[in-house]
């Protein structure tokens, strides 16, 4: 009540009361994904537990990759293929359907369908973990569950993003060849050697370079939204985990898009 | 009777709460080395959050914590890692770790500070196991378990690497009067066994009464008693009398009656009730 009259008298007293929320969650989210990076390059004997990870944010993904990277890949190849044959220039086909796969499409898809699959469910195995008090266990055991739980899976997001991005990048690649070629009927050759042509070693490192940071992006933000679970205000227990997971979400992908414009300022 | 070599534990002014706001204030307690120790108390007067700062799993608003004569908060890391390791907690539902199997939660601790054979890691487990009685459920997730079992395997975690101080936070929650008093020999069979300080966070009075060597009772925001559990029984201060008669009252509670007025209640109801039926025949 005290602070709520206080807050009446003192002009931006709200606005400032939320900024200083914001940074401070910032403030702490950094160094969180400080500490879990020095944790992946000191903790080599989570070599057993990052190969789980790994398993379940990569391999487990790949199927659910697949399908979205052909479909991506197939719109794509239409769309453009009917934009450029209006001009007679469908012998661009392939350059747009590379370029735009390679440096924005697969990283940010690949990085979206990856929070949703294996981001969600870090924040809600951390969050349950919290809540059950399994990571006080670890504390008292005197195990770092920051070492425990999170490195493991730090490592295996900056791992895995990259690599199914790649993959995203081939299917893609080929969806957009079955429409624009097999479908519509651009030339084979043309489609193929424009695609080897147009992609220069700067688009291919970007979009890892984007992959990586996306993937570090996702996983620090959901394993905080879930290592913190019990510190939200209002929302307790199950209630927590549920709000928790479904703000890791939406942060990790407004982060992903707002990352992806700073990066492609940058690297282009 | 030999003597116990278990550290004692000792508060100073603690000021306890969270986010700056104190729930127990200026607590001067001791819990006596090799004894088992109860903190009792209302819902809400802190002994769970005077639980987790011993364990600093929250730091203290002010104050200061000994465990065996060392001033936690002057402790190096190094220190505080060995007292840890020698600490042993039961945690309210066990807090197993759900991804792994029962010997393998067990035996976590071993893998992580020792460099013990796993042959010699999983013969100290199924020791463990089969003194908690739990030696056939080594292969079992902590999902497959029921909750007596589940606090039974967190005590055997707890103890697997002997420790000298062991918390246990609302052991006999959630458990029937027969696995209660089961659970309760076995804590202290284990005291003895190992010689260690226990304290125990409860709000079951008949545990308090059949195990307490020392009672600490929370209440209004402050330590309302310390002492044996003898001297708490003879004691005239209204509020713990209250207490403890209330407790009283629990055990011996005659099984509930509706008052006369509410039988007429539900009698009136019923036959309005039959009468609407006989109407819409």
């Amino acid at each position: 009540m005290a602070e709520k009259a206080q807050e009446t008298q003192i002009p931006f007293a709200f606005p400032c009361r939320i900024c200083m929320r914001i940074l401070d969650e910032l403030g702490g989210m950094f160094l969180f994904m400080l500490e879990s990076l020095v944790l992946v390059f000191a903790g080599w004997g989570q070599l057993r537990k990052t190969v789980r990870q790994i398993y379940f944010i990569g391999v487990q993904s790949v199927s659910v990759i697949a399908l979205i990277g052909l479909f991506t890949g197939m719109v794509m190849g239409m769309q453009l293929y009917y934009a450029l044959a209006a001009f007679g220039a469908d012998g661009f086909l392939g350059t747009g359907v590379a370029l735009s796969m390679v440096r924005e499409l697969a990283p940010v898809m690949a990085a979206i369908m990856l929070t949703g699959r294996a981001g969600s469910a870090m924040t809600a195995e951390i969050g349950v973990m919290r809540i059950s008090e399994q990571i006080d266990a670890l504390t008292i055991m005197d195990i770092n569950p920051m070492r425990y739980l999170v490195a493991p899976k730090m490592a295996a997001s900056l791992l895995s993003f990259p690599i199914l991005t790649a993959f995203f990048n081939l299917i893609a690649l080929w969806g957009g060849w079955l429409t624009g070629v097999k479908l519509l009927g651009a030339n084979e050759g043309v489609y193929w050697s424009s695609v080897q042509t147009s992609l220069q070693w700067a688009d291919i490192q970007g979009g890892f370079i984007k992959s990586l940071v996306f993937g570090l992006l996702v996983c620090t933000i959901c394993c905080f939204e879930g290592y913190w679970t019990h510190t939200r205000s209002g929302h307790a227990g199950p209630e927590g985990v549920s709000q928790s997971t479904t703000n890791a979400v939406v942060k990790s992908c407004v982060v992903i898009l707002a990352a992806d414009y700073v990066l492609t300022s940058l690297l282009w | 009777m030999k003597n116990s070599t278990a550290p004692s534990i000792r508060m100073e002014n603690l000021t306890i709460g969270y986010g700056g706001n104190p729930v127990v204030k200026d607590l001067d307690i001791e819990f006596p080395g090799g004894k088992l120790s109860m903190i009792v108390g209302g819902s809400g007067s802190g002994k769970s959050t005077l639980l987790r700062h011993i364990l600093q799993l929250q730091p203290a608003i002010a104050g200061n914590i000994f465990i065996g004569g060392n001033d936690m908060s002057d402790l190096s890391k190094k220190e505080q890692h060995c007292i840890r390791q020698r600490t042993g907690v039961l945690f309210q539902d066990g807090a197993m770790l759900g991804s792994l199997k029962v010997v393998d939660n067990v035996a976590l601790p071993l893998r992580e500070h020792t460099r013990l054979k796993e042959d010699q890691i999983l013969r100290i487990v199924q020791d463990r196991l089969n003194m908690v009685g739990l030696g056939h459920a080594a292969e079992l997730y902590p999902n497959e378990l029921s909750g007596g079992m589940r606090k039974r395997a967190g005590l055997a975690r707890a103890l697997v690497m002997d420790p000298q101080v062991l918390f246990c936070d609302e052991p006999t929650s959630g458990l029937d009067p027969v696995m209660s008093a089961e659970l309760d020999l076995l804590l202290l069979e284990m005291m003895r066994h190992f010689d260690m300080t226990m304290v125990v966070v409860t709000h079951d009075l008949a545990s308090m009464r059949g195990l307490a060597d020392h009672v600490v009772l929370l209440g209004e925001g402050k330590c309302l008693y310390q002492g044996s559990i003898e001297e708490l029984e003879e004691t005239e201060d209204p509020y713990l009398r209250r207490f403890l008669d209330r407790a009283a009252e629990e055990r011996d509670a005659p099984r509930l009656t509706m008052p006369p007025i509410g039988r007429e209640m539900m009698k009136l109801n019923c036959d309005s009730i039959m009468s609407d039926k006989d109407t819409v025949r």
